[in-house]
């Protein structure tokens, strides 16, 4: 459990430490929309997930995204995050834990939200917050001419 | 921080925290803080119940009038099992256990448990329909040489042109630790096993996790950058590697 007093020192340390460098905003923007039932929804993961046959993420300038098709089947994807320590037991054996298109898939069947994006996004991990703005912009504009008018963030 | 620059450009989030500390930080616009594991940001696998109830909370928060509003999950992920199970190996990996003639009981232990394991790992593909092996891109019949030639102090050909070989080996570490956690969690039993089982399980009790300890080692000494850059971060956890030193 990501409690702080249920981690150990070294990891609460480095939580700790991460804290530091969150990057903080002046503005608080908050965009409206239609009831939840009549919404668009796509997913953006910061788990490195991508389809099987695209690039792995690696450490390197300008390479910050991939694409994730709507129709995506559970077998398709694969995750080249970089991180040793991130926990891929429940991943592995349920894609819904980091990647919910299956039950948001039935939620737009019974009508809760209106449907699911054409494509979703994925992210290797956390950047600068200097060093993302664009491609975070980019990713945005393709959203809107998905006509999505609802984001999920899910982390790592 | 995505939520901010996306909200900005017009179009509404919902993010989940994982850590909340940082959440307080960075204010997205509306944020749902949720008790469980990093890595599980919906919780539990193969709990479709739990994870619906996860989405209700965070998609209903675009029907709150204001924010930034960040949110607490009320339920915990629930206990997976009451107690410890212990997984057990498949194969004896006692180095008498060594034919004669083969002159690394380390590498013939990890064939012999790679194998063993094979049938476990071939029954969760079937059962799951998926497998998240095979990012490396390397057959699984080959993974666990190419990975051990390293370790013998023969640095194989790089079977992929559009990464560097350190990369390569990055995943198909990554597809040995998959191979082997979708396998183990086939067996009798094991259906529910806890993250912290399975990893005490993969680092103390496999041979593929001896195996990997080694392999960081190799790595560190590496004069390439990214290849000790990997070795130092990017294939035994911080907490193992500290806890397998002390």
């Amino acid at each position: 459990m990501v409690r702080l007093e249920t981690l150990s020192e070294a990891e609460r340390e480095l939580t700790q430490r991460m804290a530091q460098i969150c990057p903080s905003f002046e503005t608080r923007p908050w965009v409206k929309g239609p009831p939840l039932r009549q919404r668009r929804v796509a997913i953006i993961t910061t788990a490195g997930l991508h389809t099987r046959h695209d690039r792995p993420f690696q450490l390197v300038q300008d390479d910050y995204y991939r694409v994730i098709p709507g129709d995506v089947r559970a077998n398709d994807l694969v995750m080249s995050h970089l991180s040793a320590g991130m926990d891929r037991t429940g991943y592995q054996r349920d894609w819904n834990v980091v990647f919910p298109l299956d039950r948001l898939r039935e939620m737009a069947a019974e009508g809760i939200i209106g449907s699911v994006a054409d494509f979703h996004y994925s992210y290797n991990s956390s950047r600068a917050k200097e060093d993302s703005t664009e491609p975070i912009r980019e990713v945005a504009g393709m959203l809107k001419k998905d006509k999505v008018d609802a984001v999920l963030l899910f982390p790592s | 921080m995505l939520g901010h620059f996306i909200e900005e450009e017009g179009v509404p989030t919902a993010s989940i925290s994982l850590i909340r500390l940082h959440t307080e930080i960075i204010q997205p616009p509306r944020a749902l803080w949720v008790p469980f594991e990093l890595g599980r940001p919906l919780g539990p696998p193969d709990d479709a119940a739990f994870q619906r109830r996860v989405l209700l909370a965070l998609t209903g928060m675009f029907e709150v009038p204001d924010g930034p509003r960040l949110e607490d999950f009320p339920e915990e992920e629930p206990e997976t099992t009451g107690e410890i199970t212990v997984l057990a190996c498949p194969v004896d990996f006692a180095q008498d256990a060594v034919e004669p003639g083969e002159t690394d009981p380390l590498q013939v232990a990890f064939r012999r448990e790679m194998t063993a394991m094979r049938p476990w790992y071939d029954m969760a593909v079937a059962k799951r329909q998926r497998t998240t092996v095979g990012v490396s891109g390397i057959e699984l019949e080959a993974l666990g040489d190419f990975i051990y030639a390293f370790i013998g102090g023969t640095e194989p050909d790089n079977p992929r042109d559009d990464i560097p070989l350190a990369y390569t080996l990055k995943f198909a570490v990554e597809d040995l630790k998959s191979y082997y956690i979708e396998g183990v969690t086939a067996q009798p039993g094991q259906t529910g096993a806890s993250s912290q089982v399975l990893t005490a399980w993969f680092w103390d009790e496999t041979v593929a996790g001896k195996v990997l300890l080694a392999l960081k080692k190799v790595c560190q000494a590496s004069t390439d950058s990214t290849m000790s850059m990997i070795g130092d971060h990017a294939i035994v956890p911080g907490d193992v590697a500290l806890r397998q030193e002390n």
